[in-house]
Protein backbone atom coordinates (compact mmCIF):
# COMPACT_ATOMS: atom_id res chain seq x y z
CA UNK A 1 0.00 0.00 0.00
CA UNK A 2 2.73 2.44 0.98
CA UNK A 3 4.77 2.04 -2.22
CA UNK A 4 1.57 2.46 -4.21
CA UNK A 5 0.77 5.73 -2.48
CA UNK A 6 4.36 6.87 -2.88
CA UNK A 7 4.09 6.08 -6.57
CA UNK A 8 0.90 8.09 -6.88
CA UNK A 9 2.41 11.02 -5.01
CA UNK A 10 5.50 10.86 -7.21
CA UNK A 11 3.36 11.31 -10.31
CA UNK A 12 0.90 13.83 -8.93
CA UNK A 13 2.95 16.11 -6.69
CA UNK A 14 5.12 17.69 -9.43
CA UNK A 15 2.01 18.56 -11.43
CA UNK A 16 0.32 19.95 -8.33
CA UNK A 17 3.48 21.99 -7.75
CA UNK A 18 3.05 23.51 -11.20
CA UNK A 19 -0.41 24.69 -10.21
CA UNK A 20 0.67 25.95 -6.78
CA UNK A 21 3.66 27.84 -8.15
CA UNK A 22 1.80 29.39 -11.06
CA UNK A 23 1.75 33.20 -11.08
CA UNK A 24 -2.04 33.33 -11.03
CA UNK A 25 -2.12 37.10 -10.60
CA UNK A 26 -0.48 37.79 -13.93
CA UNK A 27 -1.73 34.67 -15.70
CA UNK A 28 -4.17 36.35 -18.06
CA UNK A 29 -1.81 39.05 -19.26
CA UNK A 30 0.99 36.52 -19.71
CA UNK A 31 -1.27 34.29 -21.75
CA UNK A 32 -2.22 37.24 -23.94
CA UNK A 33 1.46 37.87 -24.72
CA UNK A 34 1.80 37.68 -28.53
CA UNK A 35 4.90 35.48 -28.13
CA UNK A 36 2.92 32.94 -26.10
CA UNK A 37 -0.02 33.04 -28.50
CA UNK A 38 2.35 32.68 -31.44
CA UNK A 39 3.99 29.60 -29.95
CA UNK A 40 0.60 28.12 -29.06
CA UNK A 41 -0.79 28.74 -32.54
CA UNK A 42 2.29 27.22 -34.17
CA UNK A 43 2.06 24.21 -31.85
CA UNK A 44 -1.59 23.59 -32.66
CA UNK A 45 -1.08 24.01 -36.41
CA UNK A 46 2.00 21.80 -36.61
CA UNK A 47 0.65 19.08 -34.31
CA UNK A 48 -2.60 18.93 -36.28
CA UNK A 49 -0.86 18.88 -39.66
CA UNK A 50 1.54 16.21 -38.40
CA UNK A 51 -1.45 14.15 -37.25
CA UNK A 52 -3.07 14.41 -40.69
CA UNK A 53 0.22 13.33 -42.25
CA UNK A 54 0.38 10.40 -39.82
CA UNK A 55 -3.20 9.39 -40.68
CA UNK A 56 -2.51 9.49 -44.42
CA UNK A 57 0.64 7.39 -44.10
CA UNK A 58 0.03 5.52 -40.86
CA UNK A 59 -3.39 3.96 -41.43
CA UNK A 60 -2.32 2.19 -44.65
CA UNK A 61 0.86 1.09 -42.89
CA UNK A 62 -1.13 -0.29 -39.96
CA UNK A 63 -3.40 -2.09 -42.43
CA UNK A 64 -0.35 -3.62 -44.09
CA UNK A 65 1.00 -4.79 -40.74
CA UNK A 66 -2.32 -6.22 -39.58
CA UNK A 67 -3.73 -7.70 -42.75
CA UNK A 68 -1.01 -8.65 -45.20
CA UNK A 69 1.05 -11.80 -45.12
CA UNK A 70 4.30 -10.37 -46.33
CA UNK A 71 7.50 -12.00 -45.12
CA UNK A 72 9.35 -10.05 -42.45
CA UNK A 73 6.20 -8.57 -41.01
CA UNK A 74 7.37 -9.04 -37.44
CA UNK A 75 10.61 -7.23 -38.19
CA UNK A 76 8.64 -4.48 -39.91
CA UNK A 77 6.41 -4.07 -36.87
CA UNK A 78 9.49 -3.83 -34.66
CA UNK A 79 11.02 -1.19 -36.95
CA UNK A 80 7.87 0.90 -36.84
CA UNK A 81 8.10 1.14 -33.07
CA UNK A 82 11.75 2.27 -33.07
CA UNK A 83 10.93 6.01 -33.09
CA UNK A 84 8.74 5.28 -30.08
CA UNK A 85 11.66 4.24 -27.90
CA UNK A 86 14.37 6.29 -29.59
CA UNK A 87 15.42 9.42 -27.69
CA UNK A 88 13.79 12.16 -29.76
CA UNK A 89 17.02 14.11 -30.05
CA UNK A 90 18.56 11.08 -31.79
CA UNK A 91 15.59 11.07 -34.14
CA UNK A 92 16.33 14.72 -34.84
CA UNK A 93 19.94 13.94 -35.71
CA UNK A 94 18.83 11.08 -37.95
CA UNK A 95 16.40 13.40 -39.73
CA UNK A 96 19.16 15.98 -40.20
CA UNK A 97 21.48 13.40 -41.70
CA UNK A 98 18.83 12.23 -44.17
CA UNK A 99 16.63 15.26 -44.83
CA UNK A 100 19.01 18.09 -43.95
CA UNK A 101 20.44 20.42 -46.58
CA UNK A 102 23.40 18.06 -46.94
CA UNK A 103 21.53 14.89 -46.07
CA UNK A 104 21.26 11.72 -48.11
CA UNK A 105 17.90 12.80 -49.56
CA UNK A 106 17.86 16.42 -48.48
CA UNK A 107 20.70 17.38 -50.82
CA UNK A 108 18.49 16.49 -53.80
CA UNK A 109 15.58 18.46 -52.39
CA UNK A 110 17.97 21.38 -52.18
CA UNK A 111 19.51 20.82 -55.64
CA UNK A 112 16.29 20.11 -57.56
CA UNK A 113 13.70 22.23 -55.80
CA UNK A 114 15.85 24.72 -53.88
CA UNK A 115 14.00 23.59 -50.79
CA UNK A 116 15.48 22.67 -47.44
CA UNK A 117 13.50 21.43 -44.44
CA UNK A 118 15.62 22.52 -41.43
CA UNK A 119 14.60 25.89 -39.93
CA UNK A 120 11.13 25.75 -41.55
CA UNK A 121 7.65 25.04 -40.22
CA UNK A 122 7.52 22.08 -42.60
CA UNK A 123 10.59 20.75 -40.80
CA UNK A 124 8.74 20.97 -37.48
CA UNK A 125 5.86 18.95 -38.96
CA UNK A 126 8.26 16.31 -40.28
CA UNK A 127 9.98 16.00 -36.89
CA UNK A 128 6.68 15.74 -35.02
CA UNK A 129 5.25 13.21 -37.48
CA UNK A 130 8.40 11.08 -37.23
CA UNK A 131 8.13 10.86 -33.46
CA UNK A 132 4.34 10.60 -33.24
CA UNK A 133 3.42 8.22 -36.06
CA UNK A 134 4.23 4.99 -34.18
CA UNK A 135 1.52 5.86 -31.64
CA UNK A 136 -1.05 5.95 -34.42
CA UNK A 137 0.24 2.88 -36.24
CA UNK A 138 0.28 0.77 -33.08
CA UNK A 139 -3.22 1.84 -32.06
CA UNK A 140 -4.69 1.19 -35.52
CA UNK A 141 -2.75 -2.05 -35.93
CA UNK A 142 -4.15 -3.27 -32.62
CA UNK A 143 -7.69 -2.28 -33.56
CA UNK A 144 -7.41 -3.98 -36.94
CA UNK A 145 -6.12 -7.19 -35.45
CA UNK A 146 -8.85 -7.13 -32.83
CA UNK A 147 -11.60 -6.53 -35.38
CA UNK A 148 -13.78 -9.37 -36.57
CA UNK A 149 -12.60 -10.32 -40.03
CA UNK A 150 -15.82 -12.13 -40.88
CA UNK A 151 -17.48 -8.82 -41.79
CA UNK A 152 -14.78 -8.20 -44.38
CA UNK A 153 -15.09 -11.74 -45.67
CA UNK A 154 -18.85 -11.35 -45.93
CA UNK A 155 -18.38 -8.13 -47.89
CA UNK A 156 -15.96 -9.89 -50.20
CA UNK A 157 -18.33 -12.79 -50.85
CA UNK A 158 -21.00 -10.24 -51.72
CA UNK A 159 -18.75 -8.95 -54.46
CA UNK A 160 -17.27 -5.85 -52.86
CA UNK A 161 -13.83 -4.89 -54.12
CA UNK A 162 -10.91 -4.71 -51.71
CA UNK A 163 -10.98 -0.93 -51.67
CA UNK A 164 -14.75 -0.84 -51.14
CA UNK A 165 -14.45 -3.34 -48.29
CA UNK A 166 -11.70 -1.30 -46.70
CA UNK A 167 -13.63 1.93 -47.05
CA UNK A 168 -17.12 0.75 -46.09
CA UNK A 169 -16.43 -2.12 -43.69
CA UNK A 170 -12.92 -2.07 -42.23
CA UNK A 171 -12.58 1.67 -41.61
CA UNK A 172 -15.89 2.08 -39.75
CA UNK A 173 -15.06 -1.03 -37.75
CA UNK A 174 -11.76 0.37 -36.49
CA UNK A 175 -12.78 4.02 -36.39
CA UNK A 176 -12.57 4.21 -32.58
CA UNK A 177 -9.07 2.78 -32.73
CA UNK A 178 -8.07 5.31 -35.36
CA UNK A 179 -9.55 8.14 -33.30
CA UNK A 180 -7.70 7.02 -30.17
CA UNK A 181 -4.48 6.64 -32.16
CA UNK A 182 -4.91 10.07 -33.72
CA UNK A 183 -5.45 11.73 -30.34
CA UNK A 184 -2.38 10.04 -28.86
CA UNK A 185 -0.41 10.95 -31.96
CA UNK A 186 -1.56 14.56 -31.73
CA UNK A 187 -0.69 14.80 -28.04
CA UNK A 188 2.76 13.37 -28.68
CA UNK A 189 3.32 15.78 -31.56
CA UNK A 190 2.20 18.70 -29.40
CA UNK A 191 4.74 17.83 -26.71
CA UNK A 192 7.60 17.12 -29.11
CA UNK A 193 10.84 18.84 -28.10
CA UNK A 194 14.06 16.97 -28.89
CA UNK A 195 13.57 16.09 -32.53
CA UNK A 196 12.06 19.49 -33.29
CA UNK A 197 14.84 21.61 -31.82
CA UNK A 198 17.51 19.34 -33.31
CA UNK A 199 16.05 19.09 -36.80
CA UNK A 200 14.02 22.26 -37.27
CA UNK A 201 15.79 24.63 -34.90
CA UNK A 202 14.10 27.32 -32.85
CA UNK A 203 12.77 30.58 -34.25
CA UNK A 204 9.70 32.44 -32.96
CA UNK A 205 6.73 32.19 -35.32
CA UNK A 206 8.55 29.76 -37.58
CA UNK A 207 9.76 26.77 -35.60
CA UNK A 208 9.41 27.72 -31.92
CA UNK A 209 6.64 25.48 -30.59
CA UNK A 210 5.34 25.57 -27.00
CA UNK A 211 7.81 23.05 -25.52
CA UNK A 212 10.73 24.97 -27.03
CA UNK A 213 9.34 28.21 -25.66
CA UNK A 214 9.01 26.60 -22.22
CA UNK A 215 12.61 25.48 -22.24
CA UNK A 216 14.04 28.85 -23.26
CA UNK A 217 11.74 30.81 -20.96
CA UNK A 218 13.12 28.77 -18.07
CA UNK A 219 16.56 30.31 -18.63
CA UNK A 220 15.45 33.84 -17.82
CA UNK A 221 11.79 33.94 -16.80
CA UNK A 222 10.66 30.89 -14.79
CA UNK A 223 7.17 32.37 -14.30
CA UNK A 224 6.66 32.52 -18.05
CA UNK A 225 7.84 28.92 -18.30
CA UNK A 226 5.29 27.91 -15.66
CA UNK A 227 2.48 29.63 -17.53
CA UNK A 228 3.44 27.94 -20.78
CA UNK A 229 3.70 24.61 -18.97
CA UNK A 230 0.24 25.11 -17.49
CA UNK A 231 -1.20 25.59 -20.97
CA UNK A 232 0.39 22.36 -22.19
CA UNK A 233 -0.76 20.64 -19.01
CA UNK A 234 -4.34 21.80 -19.55
CA UNK A 235 -4.26 20.57 -23.13
CA UNK A 236 -2.99 17.17 -21.94
CA UNK A 237 -5.80 16.89 -19.41
CA UNK A 238 -8.40 17.71 -22.06
CA UNK A 239 -6.86 15.13 -24.40
CA UNK A 240 -6.83 12.50 -21.69
CA UNK A 241 -10.44 13.22 -20.75
CA UNK A 242 -11.55 12.94 -24.38
CA UNK A 243 -9.58 9.74 -24.75
CA UNK A 244 -10.69 7.92 -21.63
CA UNK A 245 -13.55 5.84 -23.00
CA UNK A 246 -11.94 5.05 -26.31
CA UNK A 247 -8.60 4.12 -24.97
CA UNK A 248 -9.73 1.70 -22.31
CA UNK A 249 -11.86 -0.35 -24.70
CA UNK A 250 -10.77 0.32 -28.28
CA UNK A 251 -13.64 -1.65 -29.79
CA UNK A 252 -16.40 -0.31 -27.63
CA UNK A 253 -17.18 2.72 -29.79
CA UNK B 1 30.59 11.89 -44.19
CA UNK B 2 31.00 8.94 -41.78
CA UNK B 3 33.55 10.76 -39.63
CA UNK B 4 31.29 13.75 -39.62
CA UNK B 5 28.39 11.68 -38.43
CA UNK B 6 30.44 10.20 -35.66
CA UNK B 7 31.51 13.57 -34.49
CA UNK B 8 27.97 14.87 -34.38
CA UNK B 9 27.05 12.04 -32.02
CA UNK B 10 29.90 12.90 -29.73
CA UNK B 11 28.89 16.49 -29.92
CA UNK B 12 25.42 15.65 -28.83
CA UNK B 13 26.70 13.93 -25.76
CA UNK B 14 28.89 16.88 -24.95
CA UNK B 15 26.09 19.25 -25.80
CA UNK B 16 23.71 17.71 -23.37
CA UNK B 17 26.28 18.14 -20.63
CA UNK B 18 26.53 21.82 -21.46
CA UNK B 19 22.80 22.22 -21.74
CA UNK B 20 22.62 24.96 -19.18
CA UNK B 21 26.28 25.74 -19.36
CA UNK B 22 28.40 28.65 -20.35
CA UNK B 23 26.17 30.90 -18.40
CA UNK B 24 26.11 34.54 -17.72
CA UNK B 25 28.60 35.94 -20.16
CA UNK B 26 28.31 39.56 -21.13
CA UNK B 27 27.75 40.44 -17.50
CA UNK B 28 31.37 41.10 -16.83
CA UNK B 29 32.93 42.95 -14.01
CA UNK B 30 30.64 42.23 -11.10
CA UNK B 31 32.98 39.76 -9.46
CA UNK B 32 36.51 38.58 -9.65
CA UNK B 33 38.09 41.66 -11.06
CA UNK B 34 41.17 41.47 -8.94
CA UNK B 35 44.25 39.78 -10.28
CA UNK B 36 46.48 37.59 -8.20
CA UNK B 37 50.05 37.28 -9.32
CA UNK B 38 50.77 33.67 -10.20
CA UNK B 39 52.43 31.81 -7.35
CA UNK B 40 55.99 30.65 -7.77
CA UNK B 41 55.55 27.06 -6.76
CA UNK B 42 52.67 24.67 -6.50
CA UNK B 43 54.61 21.45 -6.33
CA UNK B 44 54.85 19.49 -3.17
CA UNK B 45 52.89 17.73 -0.59
CA UNK B 46 49.22 18.32 -1.32
CA UNK B 47 47.30 15.13 -0.72
CA UNK B 48 43.81 13.73 -0.72
CA UNK B 49 40.78 14.20 -2.86
CA UNK B 50 40.14 17.68 -4.29
CA UNK B 51 36.63 18.26 -5.58
CA UNK B 52 36.36 20.96 -8.23
CA UNK B 53 33.12 22.24 -9.73
CA UNK B 54 33.89 23.76 -13.10
CA UNK B 55 31.98 25.24 -16.04
CA UNK B 56 31.38 22.71 -18.81
CA UNK B 57 33.37 24.76 -21.30
CA UNK B 58 36.49 24.07 -19.21
CA UNK B 59 36.19 20.29 -19.60
CA UNK B 60 39.07 19.71 -22.04
CA UNK B 61 41.44 22.27 -20.53
CA UNK B 62 40.87 21.31 -16.88
CA UNK B 63 41.18 17.61 -17.61
CA UNK B 64 44.62 18.33 -19.02
CA UNK B 65 45.49 20.51 -16.02
CA UNK B 66 44.42 17.68 -13.71
CA UNK B 67 46.98 15.35 -15.24
CA UNK B 68 49.80 17.86 -14.75
CA UNK B 69 48.65 18.78 -11.24
CA UNK B 70 48.48 15.19 -10.09
CA UNK B 71 51.94 14.58 -11.55
CA UNK B 72 53.27 17.46 -9.47
CA UNK B 73 51.30 16.28 -6.41
CA UNK B 74 51.36 12.50 -6.47
CA UNK B 75 49.25 12.22 -3.33
CA UNK B 76 46.40 14.32 -4.72
CA UNK B 77 43.33 13.16 -6.62
CA UNK B 78 41.30 15.83 -8.41
CA UNK B 79 37.63 15.08 -9.03
CA UNK B 80 35.64 17.29 -11.42
CA UNK B 81 31.99 18.02 -11.77
CA UNK B 82 31.51 19.80 -15.11
CA UNK B 83 28.15 21.45 -15.67
CA UNK B 84 26.51 24.77 -16.36
CA UNK B 85 27.84 27.44 -14.02
CA UNK B 86 24.42 28.39 -12.66
CA UNK B 87 23.65 24.77 -11.80
CA UNK B 88 27.01 24.45 -10.06
CA UNK B 89 26.54 27.71 -8.14
CA UNK B 90 23.17 26.50 -6.92
CA UNK B 91 24.60 23.17 -5.79
CA UNK B 92 27.43 24.90 -3.92
CA UNK B 93 25.02 27.29 -2.22
CA UNK B 94 22.90 24.34 -1.16
CA UNK B 95 25.87 22.91 0.70
CA UNK B 96 27.63 20.53 -1.67
CA UNK B 97 31.06 19.61 -0.19
CA UNK B 98 33.26 21.25 -2.81
CA UNK B 99 36.84 22.56 -2.65
CA UNK B 100 36.99 24.94 -5.60
CA UNK B 101 34.66 26.53 -8.12
CA UNK B 102 35.52 27.76 -11.62
CA UNK B 103 32.67 29.69 -13.20
CA UNK B 104 32.09 30.66 -16.83
CA UNK B 105 30.82 34.03 -15.75
CA UNK B 106 31.27 36.54 -12.91
CA UNK B 107 27.51 36.46 -12.27
CA UNK B 108 27.46 32.90 -10.94
CA UNK B 109 30.69 33.50 -9.00
CA UNK B 110 29.05 36.52 -7.38
CA UNK B 111 26.12 34.34 -6.30
CA UNK B 112 28.51 31.99 -4.48
CA UNK B 113 30.58 34.80 -2.95
CA UNK B 114 27.46 36.71 -1.85
CA UNK B 115 26.20 33.60 -0.08
CA UNK B 116 29.41 33.61 1.95
CA UNK B 117 30.68 30.40 0.38
CA UNK B 118 33.87 31.73 -1.20
CA UNK B 119 37.19 31.82 0.63
CA UNK B 120 37.72 35.32 -0.71
CA UNK B 121 36.52 36.87 -3.95
CA UNK B 122 36.86 35.08 -7.25
CA UNK B 123 39.91 35.66 -9.41
CA UNK B 124 39.51 35.93 -13.16
CA UNK B 125 41.86 33.39 -14.71
CA UNK B 126 40.84 33.34 -18.37
CA UNK B 127 38.50 34.98 -20.82
CA UNK B 128 36.63 33.56 -23.75
CA UNK B 129 35.70 35.48 -26.87
CA UNK B 130 33.21 34.88 -29.63
CA UNK B 131 34.27 33.70 -33.02
CA UNK B 132 32.37 33.25 -36.28
CA UNK B 133 32.11 29.56 -37.04
CA UNK B 134 31.55 28.26 -40.57
CA UNK B 135 31.52 24.75 -42.06
CA UNK B 136 34.89 23.48 -43.30
CA UNK B 137 35.71 25.21 -46.58
CA UNK B 138 33.37 28.11 -45.78
CA UNK B 139 30.91 27.30 -48.62
CA UNK B 140 28.93 30.53 -48.19
CA UNK B 141 32.11 32.66 -48.17
CA UNK B 142 31.34 34.36 -44.89
CA UNK B 143 33.87 37.06 -44.05
CA UNK B 144 32.52 39.01 -41.11
CA UNK B 145 29.60 40.00 -38.93
CA UNK B 146 27.95 41.86 -41.83
CA UNK B 147 27.06 38.47 -43.34
CA UNK B 148 24.83 37.78 -40.33
CA UNK B 149 22.36 40.34 -41.67
CA UNK B 150 21.89 38.53 -44.99
CA UNK B 151 18.52 36.85 -45.39
CA UNK B 152 19.80 34.38 -47.99
CA UNK B 153 22.29 32.80 -45.60
CA UNK B 154 21.31 30.16 -43.03
CA UNK B 155 22.42 31.72 -39.73
CA UNK B 156 22.45 29.95 -36.36
CA UNK B 157 22.76 31.93 -33.13
CA UNK B 158 22.22 31.09 -29.47
CA UNK B 159 18.86 32.20 -28.12
CA UNK B 160 18.96 35.56 -26.40
CA UNK B 161 17.96 33.88 -23.13
CA UNK B 162 21.20 31.92 -22.91
CA UNK B 163 24.51 33.72 -22.29
CA UNK B 164 26.14 32.98 -25.64
CA UNK B 165 23.09 34.50 -27.35
CA UNK B 166 23.23 37.62 -25.24
CA UNK B 167 26.93 37.96 -26.06
CA UNK B 168 26.29 37.39 -29.78
CA UNK B 169 23.59 40.04 -29.83
CA UNK B 170 25.88 42.47 -28.03
CA UNK B 171 28.62 41.90 -30.60
CA UNK B 172 26.24 42.22 -33.55
CA UNK B 173 24.69 45.41 -32.20
CA UNK B 174 28.06 47.00 -31.59
CA UNK B 175 28.89 46.16 -35.22
CA UNK B 176 25.66 47.83 -36.34
CA UNK B 177 24.35 44.58 -37.82
CA UNK B 178 20.69 43.58 -37.55
CA UNK B 179 20.97 39.80 -37.50
CA UNK B 180 18.73 37.62 -39.68
CA UNK B 181 19.01 34.29 -37.84
CA UNK B 182 17.18 31.19 -39.06
CA UNK B 183 17.39 29.50 -35.70
CA UNK B 184 18.04 30.50 -32.09
CA UNK B 185 19.60 27.47 -30.46
CA UNK B 186 19.38 26.46 -26.82
CA UNK B 187 23.13 26.34 -26.28
CA UNK B 188 26.43 26.96 -27.93
CA UNK B 189 27.02 23.29 -28.79
CA UNK B 190 23.73 23.15 -30.69
CA UNK B 191 24.86 26.08 -32.86
CA UNK B 192 28.09 24.23 -33.49
CA UNK B 193 26.22 21.06 -34.51
CA UNK B 194 24.11 22.93 -37.07
CA UNK B 195 27.23 24.47 -38.60
CA UNK B 196 29.21 21.24 -38.49
CA UNK B 197 26.44 19.43 -40.38
CA UNK B 198 26.47 22.29 -42.90
CA UNK B 199 22.84 23.11 -42.19
CA UNK B 200 23.84 26.60 -41.16
CA UNK B 201 26.24 28.75 -43.19
CA UNK B 202 27.53 30.56 -40.13
CA UNK B 203 27.11 30.82 -36.39
CA UNK B 204 28.57 32.69 -33.43
CA UNK B 205 30.19 30.53 -30.75
CA UNK B 206 33.14 30.75 -28.38
CA UNK B 207 36.64 30.43 -29.70
CA UNK B 208 37.24 27.42 -27.42
CA UNK B 209 34.26 25.60 -28.94
CA UNK B 210 35.64 26.09 -32.45
CA UNK B 211 38.98 24.65 -31.34
CA UNK B 212 37.34 21.69 -29.59
CA UNK B 213 35.20 20.93 -32.66
CA UNK B 214 38.25 20.13 -34.77
CA UNK B 215 38.46 20.03 -38.55
CA UNK B 216 34.73 19.98 -39.36
CA UNK B 217 34.48 23.72 -38.87
CA UNK B 218 36.54 26.87 -39.31
CA UNK B 219 36.71 29.89 -37.03
CA UNK B 220 36.86 33.48 -38.25
CA UNK B 221 37.93 36.30 -35.95
CA UNK B 222 36.12 39.60 -36.00
CA UNK B 223 37.07 42.89 -34.35
CA UNK B 224 33.74 43.39 -32.54
CA UNK B 225 34.39 40.27 -30.43
CA UNK B 226 36.22 42.55 -28.01
CA UNK B 227 32.82 44.09 -27.10
CA UNK B 228 31.52 40.81 -25.67
CA UNK B 229 34.31 39.21 -23.69
CA UNK B 230 33.36 36.54 -21.20
CA UNK B 231 35.43 36.36 -17.99
CA UNK B 232 35.97 33.14 -16.03
CA UNK B 233 36.67 33.53 -12.28
CA UNK B 234 37.90 30.77 -9.94
CA UNK B 235 37.77 30.60 -6.16
CA UNK B 236 38.64 28.23 -3.29
CA UNK B 237 35.53 27.65 -1.22
CA UNK B 238 35.02 28.55 2.43
CA UNK B 239 33.60 25.13 3.26
CA UNK B 240 36.33 23.21 1.45
CA UNK B 241 36.84 19.74 2.98
CA UNK B 242 40.42 19.88 1.65
CA UNK B 243 41.57 23.45 2.36
CA UNK B 244 45.18 23.00 1.25
CA UNK B 245 44.20 21.03 -1.79
CA UNK B 246 41.72 23.71 -2.83
CA UNK B 247 44.36 26.43 -2.47
CA UNK B 248 46.95 24.43 -4.38
CA UNK B 249 44.61 23.67 -7.28
CA UNK B 250 43.47 27.28 -7.63
CA UNK B 251 47.10 28.41 -7.49
CA UNK B 252 48.02 25.89 -10.16
CA UNK B 253 45.27 27.11 -12.49
CA UNK B 254 46.55 30.67 -11.99
CA UNK B 255 50.17 29.67 -12.49
CA UNK B 256 52.07 30.02 -15.78
CA UNK B 257 51.79 26.29 -16.39
CA UNK B 258 48.03 26.34 -15.87
CA UNK B 259 47.55 29.36 -18.07
CA UNK B 260 49.64 27.81 -20.83
CA UNK B 261 47.28 24.82 -20.94
CA UNK B 262 44.22 27.08 -20.98
CA UNK B 263 45.71 29.21 -23.76
CA UNK B 264 46.32 26.08 -25.79
CA UNK B 265 42.60 25.34 -25.63
CA UNK B 266 41.72 28.78 -26.96
CA UNK B 267 41.13 30.74 -23.79
CA UNK B 268 42.47 34.27 -23.56
CA UNK B 269 45.05 34.74 -20.82
CA UNK B 270 46.45 38.16 -21.82
CA UNK B 271 44.29 40.63 -19.98
CA UNK B 272 44.06 42.86 -16.95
Amino acid sequence: MLPALAGLAFLVVPLAGLIVEAPWGTLVERLADPAVLGALRLSLVTASTATVLCLVLGVPLAWLLARSELPGLRAMRALVTVPLVLPPVVGGVALLLVLGRNGLIGQYLEAWFGFSLPFTTAGVIVAEAFVAMPFLVIAVDGALRGADRRYEEAAATLGASRWLTFRRVTLPLVAPGIAAGAVLCWARALGEFGATITFAGNFPGETQTMPLAVYLALETDPDAAIVLSLVLFAVSVVVLASLRDKWISPNAG
Amino acid sequence: MPHLRLRSWRLLVAGSAVLLGLTGCGDSGSAGTQQNSPPESTAGGVTGEITVFAAASLTEAFTEIETAFEEANPGADVQFNFAGSSTLAQQINQGAPVDAFASASPKQMQAVVDAGNGAGEGTVFVENTLQIVVPAGNPARVTGLADFGKQELAIALCAEQVPCGAAALQALLSAGVTPAPDTLEQDVKAVLTKVMLNEADAGLVYRTDVLAAGSGVEGIDFPEAAQAVNEYPIVALAGAPNVQGARAFVDYVLSDEGRAVLAKHGFGTDFG
